[in-house]
Formats: structure tokens, sequence, C-alpha cells
């Protein structure tokens, strides 16, 4: 018998085969999910398709208003959410929708649903990253942030403010009133009532099935204290469901507010990736009933090369904004399992623009606890001797 | 389908979804592909990633819009201007593919000298007749055949008995050797002259003032439309119910193969009409039809007066000196007789032709409803797979209807509102369906869902899919071919031993299928083995609809559908993945007509059999092997040369010439201009919509004057310019499909993972509209027409664009339509009972797609105050039985010279107040009078005198 390689857990930076890191021998390749949003039709297949597979209960019977999104993003009971970002902007290479129509003066390219509430995202966003000073936790930013802005804008949104989503997208469940929250997902609030603006140049309408990342360094398996939590020998990040005993660490974990409790349960819930089917060499019911092909999954490795052909493809023909999102196995999370094209920045979708796993840290905070407790022998001790002295 | 049929021979889309990745410029018009097609919307990705331009034209911008190139703008309503402004750029700067028209369309064709056009007659063609409001077509036809048109009466009649339809697998009959041509198309008679003539008032100007579409983004389609035709390249045409359901919809389909015709993009690769459908087997559902006017494989229904014998209807098919399959028509109809009766169909008693049920009058879906309304002619109602509580146009007529019955059986997978209306309709709310006085009885029967029963899907590309029983259906729930089949059984036992003549149909039909299983279930590969048809002397299973004999030595359940169980394989069941063949697949399922896939492919190649380009080639002639060869199976004789002539006096599939690409087609020709086969124009011409908020600025009749009304006080039309009232009606309504959600909504309204994707019914409108009316985002609003009032919540987007049309702005509004109020886990408010019943002539189908409202903040009244709203309406917006009903509009105009006009416009002082006092009263007492009590036949008094309610004052001013 070989004996076994335990590289040294890792927390941050790049890692290759997470997978092998955790102690598997001889695992398969990685697997993952590359999200091609240039090609979503917003059918939602993939959330119904994963609902059937999975058993995820409904998730409430509510209209958002957040244009065709009524998921109100990922939960524990709504593994994959197609957001609907309505905006004005043109689309990709393609000719201004409502250019030179008779009615339409031009409005300003900025979202209007922000404007309409007096929001910068990109401001907030920034402030409300990941690498807050502190460590405050982001939610709390968050509302700090909304206190400031004024709300999140509903009133000059033209009616509803779109709390139900906000909460739904938040990155965490935390006890501050979703209504209050603005976390930069630009949720749809009504276009700003005129006389505003003066009608409208273009649209474009961005569609994107978001999922858990199943990151490289993932935070929710670190936090995890029962160990319900596992890394797969797909490399993907998998809750065991008879394990986890509820006490929500991973949900202030994850950096992209992803994996969730879910309400009577107590228990956390998210994407597996469809372990139960890749074992068994099937592809994710997501993937399955994707008609278009927008969901693609497979290898990581190829699915990565396959990624950087479609953005050179799309730049080829003029859509220059088209970018990857968690492709980087350099960037905060060590790069995602699931990984993503997108037309826009990350911010606009609901993500965060640079994530940075939240356990980075802990084993220089580990050393410096190792120090603290060191020195705290060490002035017991030194107090000891000084008394008996 | 007669768009399709009368222009190419065949009601079908014409090539398959993969053939879209062919294309160099797809444009999608009248649908939704994306939302309402989005499997199929994967080989428009595929295109796109191949760089084909893709142009999206619509009056909302949907998520079709979202994924395409170029989205269009368009007022709903006005798709024949903006065609026939490109068709009238092809024709004045002659950009066609002049060698395809010349050979392969009825371009240079003489038209009779008795025909008079849109140009002569101001907005109609000649043969009208007010009266009836329908066409003689004698004038229509090719010089030489005018006795080949349809006799008025016939026209006339065909508005009821939907003739139109039976195009659906051939074209309309011509006398083919009688035709006059010239080939130099100077000849002033020629269709491309009268076609010249004819479209040259549609130019970019009046697109932008009629459509709303500006000049520059009318050349940027044009041009990517035109340039991307041709030897070298193709553009695929693709529509949905976004042209069909309109009170003129087949002309826009028309529109579409005109075009397509002439820029040579029919049976070439990467061309084409997709007509895209919306369910699993609608396209199934045509070809062995739901429909009352048609036999399986587009044989018309017989009538009673017109088909006394069999030689009678056979002829009546076939016509004189006709190309072409139809010729056949005999082997058709007598192989499907002896399906239908086995042994007991002989020559000697007319194959039991006599026994057939007949039709003699409109037995149309909503033809029936008027029926039901008004009592005593229909007691019991079959429901099978349809919500029309939901569904159907003028939801409340249909339930009024429905309360008017003996009893009804409502089979389906849950309890729809069709089932419950007696207890929840919107009519229970308002007093007009008192639940305990409601006679009729419903039986509710549970029906076994897709996935519990075996069988075929015939979806949008023709293409035939067997689908496996996964599961037992649970309980009493049980298959339609179960239900059926003991439904009969149990009738043949209860009537044997009748003497009596009219029990001879169901006595005599072989009714012998083998069951199997605890539930006794017929087999459905028997039923399909059928449908195959099989040589009786030998019990062999046919390889084709060619093998069909007229001596009734054959029999077969649908001709068109003839080898799909060849070589006693069920062709329909294969599964080859499509990675492990080439594109056409033609190992997966089985495509209707012999698993071709490209119809009219021979049009692939020039007329000598050569491809027309290296790029587009499909199918060529083979002059070593002497046959047709390619990459799909060709839709001609296999063995014709190219360069084959028919003998002189040759008729049927003999006299179609080596160069004759469609095949179904009298003379083998696609068809410009179309001298039969259309009841309301040879040529499409723009028409408003029935309701409208504008004038019609191309000519001066206003709606298709060919246009069918049902007359009755539940289905008033709201008044269009130049009637006085429709500024009541300011906007317009658009009502259309969610992808979330399955049409009236049985199939997901009921299920939480899709109820909650589209939780509750909703407006979009725009932000100027919400600005003017006072709506606010999430907020409610309701919809007011004469018919109905609906509210909904509010979706302010920038999806939705006012657009500008003659100065003023119009504000369109769209709602989906799956909601109702009986059940399921998310309710609302019916929209389709907004609708009127105005049907286009040729199909009967409805104009869900165009009609006028007015659209108010906040939640609707309940109860009675519902109807007081409504009538409240119909008094400011002179809403009567006789408003916008008036066929010709120069006579509403000048009826008995100017002074009428000026009559009018003295009388009238404002809006809708064209009526005096008394006729106000009249018109309200209608409403009042008949209101429905269950139990007491309503309806039947209504007083002749209220159509003339409407008086002559309510004449717009100007």
């Amino acid at each position: 018998m070989v004996p076994r390689t335990v590289a040294p857990n890792s927390f941050a930076g790049r890692l290759d085969d997470p997978a092998a890191n955790a102690g598997y021998e001889a695992p398969p390749p990685r697997k993952g999910f590359f999200t091609d949003t240039s090609v979503c039709i917003g059918c939602k297949a993939c959330e119904v398709a994963c609902k059937e597979w999975n058993m995820v209960p409904e998730d409430g019977i509510d209209l958002l208003g957040m244009s065709y999104d009524n998921t109100g993003g990922l939960g524990a009971d709504s593994w994959r959410a197609v957001a609907f970002i309505e905006q004005s902007r043109p689309i990709g290479r393609g000719t201004p929708a409502f250019d030179g129509t008779t009615t339409g003066g031009s409005s300003d390219a900025l979202q209007q649903d922000v404007v309409a509430a007096g929001i910068d995202v990109f401001e907030e966003a920034s402030r409300l990253g990941t690498a807050l000073p502190g460590g405050t936790p982001i939610a709390d930013a968050a509302a700090a942030a909304t206190g400031a802005s004024g709300g999140c804008g509903c009133g000059s949104g033209g009616g509803g403010c779109g709390s139900a989503p906000a909460a739904a997208a938040a990155t965490t469940t935390t006890a501050a009133p979703a209504s209050e929250q603005f976390l930069g997902m630009p949720g749809m609030l009504a276009p700003a009532p005129l006389p505003d603006r003066e009608g409208r140049q273009d649209v474009r309408w961005l569609m994107m099935s978001n999922v858990c990342k199943h990151c490289t360094h993932a935070a929710c398996l670190d936090v995890c204290p029962t160990g319900a939590l596992f890394r797969t020998e797909f490399g993907t990040v998998v809750v065991q469901q008879d394990v986890c005993n509820g006490c929500g660490y991973c949900v202030s974990a994850c950096p992209y507010g992803v994996i969730d409790k879910r309400e009577g349960d107590g228990r956390a819930w998210k994407c597996t990736l469809c372990y139960d089917r890749l074992g068994n060499d099937e592809t994710p019911a997501c993937a399955k009933a994707c008609p278009t092909e927008s969901i693609q999954y497979g290898d990581l490795d190829e699915l990565r090369e396959r990624a950087e052909a479609r953005r050179q493809q799309l730049h080829d023909v003029g859509v220059t904004e088209a970018r990857l999102y968690g492709e980087d196995p350099d960037d905060g999370v060590g790069g995602d399992g699931a990984f993503f094209l997108l037309l826009d920045e990350p911010e606009v979708y609901g993500l965060p623009p640079d994530p940075v796993v939240t356990t980075r840290d802990l084993p220089s905070m580990y050393k410096h606890m190792a120090v603290a407790a060191g020195a705290m022998v060490l002035g017991a001790l030194v107090s000891g001797l000084g008394r008996r002295s | 389908m007669p768009g399709l049929g009368a222009s190419f021979g065949r009601g079908g889309a014409t090539s398959d979804l993969q053939d879209l990745g062919n294309a160099d410029v797809i444009v999608i018009q009248g649908s939704n592909m994306a939302e309402c097609h989005p499997v199929g919307f994967q080989w428009v990705m595929e295109a796109k990633a191949r760089g084909t331009k893709v142009i999206h034209i619509d009056p909302r911008f949907t998520r079709t819009s979202a994924l395409a190139d170029t989205y269009v703008p368009i007022r709903t309503g006005t798709d024949i201007v903006l065609l026939g402004a490109i068709i009238n750029r092809v024709l004045t700067q002659e950009r066609d593919f002049r060698e395809y028209v010349l050979a392969y369309t009825n371009a240079s064709w003489l038209v009779s000298e008795d025909f008079q056009g849109t140009e002569d007659l101001d907005g109609l063609f000649s043969g009208f007749d007010s009266e009836t409001r329908s066409y003689d077509t004698k004038s229509w036809q090719y010089a030489g055949a005018e006795h080949h048109g349809d006799e008025q009466e016939e026209t006339a009649d065909s508005q009821e008995s939907e003739s139109g339809h039976s195009l659906g697998a051939g074209g309309a009959a011509v006398d083919h050797e009688s035709i006059q041509r010239d080939d130099t198309l100077q000849d002033p008679r020629t269709v491309w002259q009268v076609m010249k003539r004819h479209f040259a008032r549609y130019t970019p100007e009046m697109v932008q003032e009629v459509c709303g579409i500006p000049t520059d983004l009318f050349d940027e389609i044009a041009e990517a439309w035109i340039s991307n035709s041709g030897r070298e390249k193709t553009g695929v045409l693709v529509y949905s119910v976004g042209w069909t359901q309109r009170g003129t919809g087949v002309q826009y389909i028309r529109a579409g193969a005109i075009l397509q015709l002439l820029l040579g993009n029919m049976g070439r690769p990467g061309g084409g009409v997709m007509a895209l459908r919306g369910h699993a087997s609608i396209q199934g559902s045509t070809d062995i039809p739901t429909l009352y006017n048609l036999l399986p494989g587009y044989l018309q229904m017989p009538h009673a007066e017109r088909h006394r014998s069999l030689a009678e209807y056979i002829d009546s098919i076939k016509g004189a000196n006709q190309k072409g399959f139809w010729g056949n028509a005999d082997a058709y109809t007598i192989s499907l007789l002896k399906a239908y009766f086995g042994d007991a169909a002989t020559a000697e008693n007319d194959y039991l032709f006599d026994a057939m049920p007949k039709i003699n009058g409109d037995h149309g879906t909503y033809g029936q409803v008027m029926d039901m309304i008004e009592g005593g002619k229909i007691f019991g109602y079959f429901l099978l797979g349809q919500n029309p509580a939901v569904g159907s146009a003028n939801g409340r007529a249909q339930r009024l209807g429905m309360a008017n019955l003996d009893w009804m059986v409502v089979r389906d997978l849950v309890m729809i509102e069709s089932a419950t209306f007696w207890k929840d309709a919107p009519e229970v709310e308002t007093g007009e369906i008192v639940p305990e006085e409601c006679r009729t009885e419903v039986f509710f029967l549970p029906a076994a869902s897709h996935v519990e029963k075996e069988g075929t899907f015939t979806q949008t590309q023709r293409l035939l899919q067997w689908r496996e029983k996964a599961v037992e259906a649970p309980g009493d729930c049980t298959s339609e071919l179960w239900f059926f089949y003991h439904l009969g059984r149990r009738m043949r036992e209860k009537l044997a031993g009748s003497t009596d003549p009219r029990d001879r149909l169901l006595l005599d039909v072989a009714w012998d299928y083998p069951v199997h299983g605890e539930k006794q279930e017929p087999s459905s590969e028997d039923v399909l083995r059928e449908i195959n048809g099989y040589d009786r002397s030998t019990g062999d299973l046919l390889p084709g609809y060619t093998a069909l004999k007229a001596d009734g030595s054959t029999s077969s359940g649908c001709w068109i559908y003839s080898g799909v169980y060849a070589d006693d394989v069920n062709q329909a069941a294969r599964r080859k993945p499509g990675r492990e063949q080439s594109l056409h697949a033609h190992e997966w399922g089985w495509a209707w007509p012999m698993n071709r896939r490209v119809l009219y492919n021979r049009a692939s190649a020039d007329p000598d059999g050569k491809p027309w380009s290296e790029r587009k080639a499909l199918v060529w002639w083979d002059e070593a092997q002497g046959r047709w060869v390619g990459d799909d199976i060709p839709d001609f004789e296999a063995t014709k040369a190219p360069s084959y002539r028919p003998p002189k006096g040759a008729t049927g599939v003999e006299a179609i010439a080596g160069d004759d690409p469609f095949i179904m087609q009298s003379d083998g020709k696609g068809w410009l201009y179309a001298p039969k086969g259309v009841v309301d124009g040879p040529l499409p011409a723009h028409y408003e919509p029935a309701e409208s908020p504008f004038r019609n600025t191309v000519y001066t009749q206003q709606q298709n004057p060919a246009r069918e009304l049902y007359t009755n006080h539940l289905n008033e039309v709201h008044p269009s310019p130049p009637e006085r009232g429709s500024d009541v009606f300011p906007f317009v309504w658009v009502t259309s499909r969610l992808t979330e959600h399955h049409t009236a909504g049985g199939m997901s309204r009921y299920l939480p993972y899709l109820a909650e994707l589209q939780p509750a019914l909703f407006m979009e409108v725009s932000p100027e509209l919400a600005a003017q009316q006072g709506l606010e985002h999430l907020g409610w609003a309701h919809v007011i027409t004469a018919r109905a009032v609906v509210e909904a919540r509010v979706m302010v987007t920038d999806r939705l664009a006012p657009l500008r049309i003659q100065d003023r702005v119009v504000h369109q509004i769209w709602m989906p339509y799956h909601w109702g109020g009986g059940g399921g886990l998310t309710t609302g408010d019916v929209v389709n009972d907004l609708a009127h019943l105005t049907l286009d002539p040729n199909v009967h189908i409805q104009e869900f797609k165009a009609g006028t409202c007015d659209v108010q903040p906040g939640r609707r009244p309940r109860g009675g105050e519902v109807l007081d709203l409504i009538d409240a309406y119909r008094v400011r917006g002179a809403v009567t039985m006789s408003s916008g009903a008036v066929a010709v509009t120069a006579e509403l105009l000048d009826p008995q010279g100017k002074s009428r006009v000026e009559q009018a416009m003295a009388g009238a002082t404002g809006t809708g107040t064209g009526h005096s006092a008394a006729e106000m009263e009249k018109v309200l007492s209608v409403r009042h009078d008949v209101r429905s009590r269950p139990g007491q036949p309503q309806q039947n008094g209504v007083d002749p005198a209220v159509l003339d309610a409407h008086p002559d004052t309510s004449l717009e001013g100007n």
C-alpha cells in the first residue's frame, strides 16, 4: 500500500487540485460549471430541473417586481437562480433597440433603476467588498451603507422596493431587516418615472443563472465544525444533511452569500453540483436541461479553455464587455469550480467584484492566537515565578 | 395554414429547426421564440455563434429581443406594411433572385383582365359583395382560367366551412394547361407587374408612419434580409401565433411567403418559413385534425350539399387538369374509408361515404359558442386537453355558453376553470351565473398525463416522435385512447342490432383494437400501424403514401403519415443521436412527408438539377445514377429527371415537370399571387386590426372587409376611426405567453416549481404610460374593454416603448393570459375575457394580438359594479352590436353621398355622444335584458332593432 501523502491544509492561494489536497488518491479530473450568460435566454429550466432532481421545496409564490426574477437570488430553497437585469445599454454588437424611435430621446446610459434609487452600485460595491477593514460583517456594512444613502430608494422607484429579493439575494442572512439592506445588487426597481428622464435609447436585458461557486478554497467547508460540509472527489463542495447541525457558521463564511439555512429545518442547504448524478457519470440536472448550453458542465480545465475561447470570440465580433468571472485560480478564493462569462461588471449581477475566502487569515490568526496563548502562559508562569520569588 | 398552403402547397413549417443554423439571416417576426419555443431557440443561438444576423421584430422587447442582434419595435397589427415595403424594394430595385423567380414561381403567369386590385378599388379586390362580406374570386384567376374561380357562394361558404384549412397539405386547384406566361415580365397582366402596382404604395415613409419604425432601421432590416439571400446566401423567416392570431393573419403569412419566394429562399438550406407551433402536438392536431372541417391528411370534411357522392367529393379535391399529388386524392380518400370501416367499405357501397358525417355550415369553436348561448342547438360538450374558460377569446361568452348546456364532460389533469365555472366563474360574482340554478351537469374524468401514456407528438417541424409510458397513471386516470375506445365500444354494444340508418356509422366502423393490462388499454402502436396503413390483401405495412391505391386494396388512417411504420418498424421511435448522423438526423423520429426534412428541396438545385451554389447545396440530380441525391430525402420523385416535360393532357403526378419543385401545387410553382385558396385577397393588403385607435392610412378601407364577425351582445367590438368613440379606448393591448406557464395554466399554475417562477398576473407598461395613467410599479391596475374588466399587478419597464404614429403617441400594454380564478397555486383574472371575436375568414382564428382598451390605476370594481363600469364605457365609447361591424368603410363614410357624412358631423358634439338618450337606453337595455340566468335560456329575445341602435351620427368629425 502506497503511503498517503496529505498536503498541509490550504486556506488560500493557488491550488490546482483541491480534491487531492483534501486527501483523495488519484481523484478524477475536477468538475465544474461554465455558465455563459451571453446565450442565456432566461427560461429558468435550470431552476426547475434542479428542484425536481434534488427535491428542493418551493421558495415562495411572490411577485418580486425585479424584472422576470421571482426567485430573488440563491438560497436554501433555490440552488439555481436566474437574475434578470434590464439596462439602458446597447445589446452587444447589435443595433440600439429604440434608437431613432420617434418617441425616444436618449437617456443616461447608467442603469435607470439604480439611478432611480439614487445609488451608485459600483461605489457601494467597492465599499462592501470582502476586504472591509476590521472584518465587519458584510450585512452590517450594508445596513450602514443603506442608511447613509437613504433607504433602498423604493420611493423614487415608483412603487415596491423589492424587499424580499434583496433578502434572498443578500450575501448573508442576518438580523438586519431585509427591506433596509442594499448590497450592491441591482434589483429591478421600476425605471424612474418621468420627467426624471426622457425616454429610452437602448435596452439590454441581461440574464444569468447563478449557482454555488464550489470554490477552490471554500470558507463554508473550512468553518464547518461538524464535517457536514466536505470536498468531494470531483473537487466540489457538498453538505451532508445527516451530519449538519444547523450552526450556520457556513452561512456567514460564504463570500458569495450562497449557502443558506432552510426555514423550519434549520440545516444548511446548497447546490451539490448533483453529486449523486456525477457519481453515476451523468450531467447535473441544470446543465442537462439548459436548451442553449448556457450552462456547460465538464472537466474544469477544459471548461476554462472553452470559456476563454468564447470570450475571445465575443471580443472578435465587438462584444468587448464580455469577461470571465471566477475562472482565475489566483483570485481570492483560488478560482471557482463554477464560473461565468458576464456581459457587465459582476456587481450588476449581484456578484462580489473581488471575493476573498473569509478564512484566508485563519492560519495567521491561529499563529497570532498561539503567540498570544504562549504569551499568556508565559505571563502566568512569570507571575507564578514572581510570586514564588 | 392556408397562408403557407396556398403559397407552397403544404401548411407545415418548411424545414427543420436545425436548419436554422445554416441561415445567413434569421428574421423572427410575430414570434417570441426564445420564450415560447426555448428548446428550438438553441438553433438560433447556434446560428448566431456562426455569425448569422438575428433580427427580432415585435411590439415588445422580449427575451427573444434580448438575444437578437437587432430589435425592431413595431405597432402591433402593421406587419404587412413592413413586409410590403421590403417586397416593394425587391420589386422596384429588381433585387430578386431572378432565375429562381422565373423558374419556380408564378411571377410570369398572366392574370385575368377582369382582375382589379386595391389600387383600383381603394383597399378592396374585385368581386367583393358587402352583403355576404365575401369575394367572388372569378376575376382573380389566371388569364384564360376565369371559369375556375370560386363562386361567390362557395367563398362565402368557405368562411363557414373553413375550406381554407384544407390547404394544409396542398395548394388550391388550377388548370395548369391553360396558363399563359410572359417570361420578360413586361406584360402588365403578369403576376410580377400586378404585384409591382399593388405594393407600390408600401414605402419606408409609410412604414414609419404606420408601424412606427424609423426609416434607417427599416433600411437595416431590408438590406440585411435582401443581401443575405440569393445564390450564395439564404435567410429564414420565423413566425408563430403573433401572426396567426389575427383577423388578417393568413395574409401576414402570405406576405412573408411572397418575400421568401422572391428572394429565392424556399426549399434551400438555411431558408424557408418556420411556422412554430405552440405546443407538443399542435402540428399533429391539424395533420390528424381536431378541427370540424378536416379529415386526416388535410382532406376536407364532406359537405352535405356539395359532396353527395364519393365521386363528387374526390372531384372537388382533384380539380380538372390539375398537376401534383392531389391527383391521387381518390387513393387517399378510399384508403381512409377502408381504415375507418374495414371490410364493410366496398366499391359497391361507395366505401360507406354516405355513412360519414357531413358538415353544412359553421361548426367552428366560436360559432358553437354562439349557438350554445342562443340555446336549443347544442346540449352536450366534450372538453379534452383544453381550458376554454381561460384560453378562449371572450371567455365570458364561452362560460355563459357552457352554462347553457345540459351536460359536459371534462377530461383533464386538474380541476380546471372550465370544469368549475358553474361555481367560481367571474359571472358568479356578477350574478350572471347562479350556481344553485346552473343547469349544466359537469362530469369530470381524470386524465393520464403525457408521461402516463404512450404515443406520438408531431412537433413544429412535422416530426413525429414516439414517447414511452414512464409510469402507470394513478387511480382512475386514463388515456384519451382508452376513453374513446371504450366509449365507442360501449356505444356500439348499446346500439347492437339497431337498423336505424343513422346508427350505421357506429356499427360499421372498424373498432377492433387489441387491449392489454388491467385497465384494458388499447395498443398505441397498433393505432400507429393503422395510420401508416396496410396492404389489405397481404397484411403488410405500406412503405409510404405513393403505395396507396384507389381500389380498396389498401388502407391508411392518414395518408401523409404513411411510412411512419414502414418495414414494420416504428420509425417515430428511432432515437439515433444527432452527433452520430448528419445535420438533418433522418434516423431521429420520422417527419411527414416520407421523412423529408426540408420541403420543396428540389428548389435547392437550379432548373437543370445543379446546386445553385456549393455553399447552399442540399439536393441535386446525379446524372450517372439517374436520381436525385444529397443531404436530405428529395421532396420530389427520386428518378424524375430535371429535363422531364409532361406529355400533353397529363394530369396529377405525371403532369409535374422536372423543374416543378412545388409538387403539391396545381401548377407546380410557388405562388406569389394566389388566385385561389385565400378568401380575403390574392395579395396581402394592410388593414387596421378590427379594433384600432388609428385610421388606416394605406387605403380608405379600414378593416379587413372579409373578416368574420359574430354579432352578439356579449361580443361588441369597439369602434375604430372613422367611427366615433375610439378615443374612449385609446390604448392597445396584446396578450401572449410566458416561458414559465403553459397556456390556460392547467399544467403550470398548479405546480409549485412553475407557479413560483411567475407568481402573479401582471401587465407590462412603459414608464411613460405609467406616468400618464398614474400606475405604480407592483401596484394594481385594471384594463377595460366592452367585454370585460381585468385587473393585474403593474410591471413598469423600458422594454415597452410608446410609438409615434400619425403624429400621435400610442401606448401598447402587454399581459400574459395564463391566469384564471378557479384553482391552482396562483390565480388571477382571465385576460382573454378582454378579447372580442372577430375572426380571420380563412381559418376562423381570433384576434388576440391587437385590441383597444383603457387602463386605470387600482383594483377593479367587484360584483355587479363590473358590469356597470363596462356599461359606462359602452355609453361613452358608443359601443353597440353594430359598432365596428361595417364591411366596406367607404359605405360608412358616404352611404348616400356626402350628405350623410355632413349629417354625421353636424350631429356629433363630442366623444360618443352621437347617441340620443332613447338610443342609449336601447343600448344599455340590451345587456341588462339578456344577462344570463341559467335555467332560463337567455338571449333568445334580442330585439333586432338593437342592431340599428348604433346611430349614423357616430362618425368621427374629421
